[in-house]
């Protein structure tokens, strides 16, 4: 397969994976934005959704100051901000594109409807950029897409190298999404956070959930009133939630596995994916708070892009 | 295409067809063809349009229809005209015995920036420069084909053929019920042999193939992808090619892997910067000298562009004869030669009758159309003959048969093209029984360019043996 497809495969799958991660930020910042604040309100959670987003830096270069309305422009709309939504989806359709003949009809089909279904809402927002009602439908139809474009990928695609370097991509991205919002959050999760029973804080923990759709999983997992540390404990080391980084990690590791063995050779990213994983394996939730939640998210933060450049040069741009 | 007693007999079942159809039916089947071409993204760019940087090219409903034995006809002519260009080429950059006995005057070639002189005094694999050439034909009565324009370099459209046709299929099955249409479906198939049988000598049995694009912004990207994605090989921009000691590779997840064939769909001068536009970001550097070596076949052959130059144009009938010995089957639309003075004259005085054309120019830029060009215009063209006579030649302003075409409105006539594809490989030419129609949509317009407002039809070649 040509090096270059294979990139374009990859970021394909990273390109619909943080579209949704995006709109689930959006979306939960503007359900927090909505409550009574105490502390810094609108201004506190826009920022926090702009770190989650890893824009953050670049938004303070374009702008002087914080609102909601700068904040949703630039992280939905903003032709200047290579990740907001809108750039994910052409980004994503310009990788497809560039590999029509890598995917199959159906996820074609998926990413090219959900490219003209973005088209057709640009246009009726003519400007008017803060219509809540088209970013609804525009975050909805960010999700729907991401989703889309994942499930005609599991259902239609050969299982060969095509299809595990756009795994790769997903299970990359998602990885690195689900440590950026632990990193921004990671002080409301500490265990000796006070429960004080305090609603912001409740608001807060769910929030963090609902950021990565894990809501519903947690009430399954814990059948247990929102505790902060089961929180942490859900987003890293659950192998059950999809999310969670050692599920990602589990993923990462077995497809990079399925290109080493087809092409009968291993390299520096199968050896670092595999300690990655096994460290998350026989950590505990217990250890990661003795050494420090948020040491331990940085060091996996700076694993994760390492693993992303030792792909590239093993693979991607040969 | 209809005369003045109303549709051909080849066109009664259509017709029928059509008059049965209810028109709210009519419309549906237009808009779910939109809709089914939108979805698969069968665009085209548009240079210089800032609107939308992909359209689609309008598909009209209605086939255009052959009948067997007229194509076989044209088929005959086609082949003629073909084997006669590849023998053209292999003398231009051989011997040029038909410059020497004076049949083409040399300095059209030699000063044809489409010449290349790296090619001169090398052979290509069996003698074949031109793999897949796509030749404009028109009709201006029930009998004769006239060639508008040989496309010898990297003719597009051929996708268009084989989706319209597919679209047709899935929309109007009843329509194809009633005729015996011939499938056009073979031509991957038949393209995939046709570049395999030219690999060269030392690729061994199963020679790697590829398809060379410029990219995503080049206005025919859909059906680069489209015919990679047909034949089953790769398609490659310039950026997965390398070129070591003469052997071109493409870059794989897995190393460089060799490759034998490319079938390109970018012109000569962004081929290879270090041969041609050293500016080129398209080309691959070092292909050209691979390619001298003898270690990869371009298809088609660098330097096919100076065989299809309107000038050269005006001498195909004698090349035919100079070459095959034959009369062409296939008729020349009469042309004047501005370079001529005694036609430079005429044409002149001619100017709002004539269809004057630039030399060099391609996809309807560059020309003037007598009848429906402004007073203006027409001043305008003159002074460019005038300073430059060499550059253009002029041909009367063609009545072109036309075909019905369904609109809202109602069923219309509308003026016709077409371009069929000859594959030639190393045991000769063939053509697939069908072709891209292009139809001037505008009422009365001659201009069937789809960068021009033209759209398509599928184009049937019927047995027309038992009509009813």
């Amino acid at each position: 397969m040509l090096a270059r497809t294979a990139d374009n495969l990859y970021w394909l799958a990273r390109y619909m994976e943080r579209a949704d991660y995006l709109a689930r930020i959006v979306n939960t910042t503007l359900r927090l934005a909505a409550l009574p604040s105490a502390n810094g309100g609108d201004r506190a959670e826009w920022e926090s959704a702009l770190s989650s987003a890893g824009g953050l830096e670049r938004f303070k270069e374009m702008h002087d100051a914080i609102t909601p309305d700068k904040v949703i422009d630039f992280l939905v709309y903003d032709a200047n901000n290579p990740s907001s939504i809108v750039n994910c989806i052409e980004n994503g359709r310009f990788n497809a594109r560039a590999v029509r003949t890598a995917l199959t009809a159906e996820t074609w089909d998926s990413i090219n409807m959900g490219w003209l279904e973005l088209k057709k809402l640009e246009q009726s927002r003519a400007g008017v950029r803060s219509d809540p009602q088209i970013l609804g439908q525009l975050l909805d139809l960010a999700m729907k897409l991401s989703l889309d474009v994942d499930g005609s990928c599991y259902r239609t695609m050969l299982r060969n190298d095509a299809y595990w370097f756009g795994r790769l991509g997903l299970y990359l991205e998602r990885a690195d999404n689900t440590a950026r919002i632990l990193d921004v959050k990671y002080n409301l999760l500490l265990p000796d956070t006070e429960v004080v029973g305090g609603s912001l804080d409740y608001f807060q923990w769910t929030a963090i959930l609902r950021a990565v759709s894990a809501l519903t999983s947690y009430n399954w997992i814990y059948r247990d009133s929102v505790k902060p540390w089961l929180i942490a404990d859900l987003l890293i080391l659950r192998q059950e939630m999809p999310r969670s980084l050692i599920s990602c990690y589990d993923n990462i590791q077995r497809f990079l596995d399925s290109i080493g063995r087809a092409y009968g050779r291993q390299g520096a990213a199968q050896r670092h994916a595999r300690n990655v994983l096994t460290r998350l394996e026989n950590t505990s939730m217990d250890q990661v708070f003795a050494t420090g939640l948020h040491e331990f998210i940085t060091a996996f933060v700076d694993d994760n892009n390492r693993l992303g450049w030792e792909i590239a040069e093993q693979y991607l741009v040969n | 295409m209809t005369t003045a007693n109303g549709p051909r007999d080849l066109y009664k079942r259509v017709a029928r067809w059509l008059e049965e159809t209810p028109t709210e039916l009519l419309a549906s089947r237009r808009s779910q063809a939109e809709l089914m071409f939108r979805r698969m993204g069968i665009t085209f760019a548009v240079y210089g349009d800032q609107e939308s940087t992909e359209r689609l090219i309008p598909f009209d409903i209605v086939p255009r229809i052959l009948g067997q034995s007229e194509w076989a006809r044209l088929e005959a002519g086609l082949v003629q005209r073909v084997k006669a260009l590849n023998l053209f080429l292999a003398d231009l950059y051989g011997k040029a015995d038909i410059l020497r006995a004076g049949v083409v005057p040399s300095d059209i070639i030699y000063r044809n920036p489409a010449f290349r002189p790296e090619m001169a005094g090398r052979a290509v694999p069996h003698g074949v420069y031109v793999q897949i050439a796509g030749i404009d034909i028109v009709r201006v009565d029930e009998k004769d084909f006239y060639v508008l324009e040989d496309n010898v370099r990297t003719p597009s459209g051929v996708s268009y053929m084989l989706e319209n046709r597919e679209a047709m299929m899935r929309l109007l099955p009843d329509l194809f019920a009633m005729h015996r249409v011939a499938p056009v479906e073979s031509y991957p198939n038949e393209l995939l042999a046709c570049l395999r049988s030219v690999a060269p000598l030392g690729a061994g049995a199963d020679p790697t193939i590829a398809v060379l694009t410029p990219g995503q912004f080049n206005s025919a990207y859909y059906e680069h992808s489209f015919l990679a994605d047909k034949l089953g090989v790769e398609l490659v921009e310039g950026r997965d090619l390398i070129v070591r000691d003469d052997v071109v590779y493409m870059r794989t997840t897995q190393g460089p892997k060799r490759v034998d064939v490319i079938y390109r769909r970018l012109d000569d001068d962004y081929l290879d910067p270090l041969a041609f536009r050293p500016d080129s970001m398209l080309g691959v550097a070092g292909l050209m000298s691979a390619y001298q070596a003898g270690n990869v076949t371009l298809a088609n052959a660098v330097g096919t562009g100076v065989a299809d130059d309107k000038a050269v144009y005006t001498y195909m009938p004698e090349i035919i004869r100079f070459y095959l010995g034959e009369e062409s089957l296939l008729k020349n639309v009469p042309t004047w030669r501005c370079r001529e003075p005694d036609s430079l004259k005429y044409v002149l005085e001619h100017l709002p009758e004539l269809v004057v054309k630039e030399v060099n120019g391609s996809g309807g830029y560059g020309m003037l159309v007598g009848p429906h060009a402004s007073k203006a215009d027409i001043e305008l063209f003159a002074g460019k003959l005038a300073r430059d006579p060499n550059n253009f030649i002029a041909q009367p302003t063609l009545s072109l048969s036309s075909c019905p075409a369904s609109f809202p409105t109602g069923v219309a006539p509308r003026h016709v093209d077409l371009r069929p594809f000859v594959l030639t490989g190393a045991h000769g030419s063939r053509v697939v029984p069908g072709g891209l129609t292009r139809v001037a949509l505008k009422e009365g317009s001659l201009v069937v360019n789809s960068s021009q407002g033209g759209g398509t039809k599928d184009t049937w070649v019927i047995d027309d043996s038992n009509l009813g």
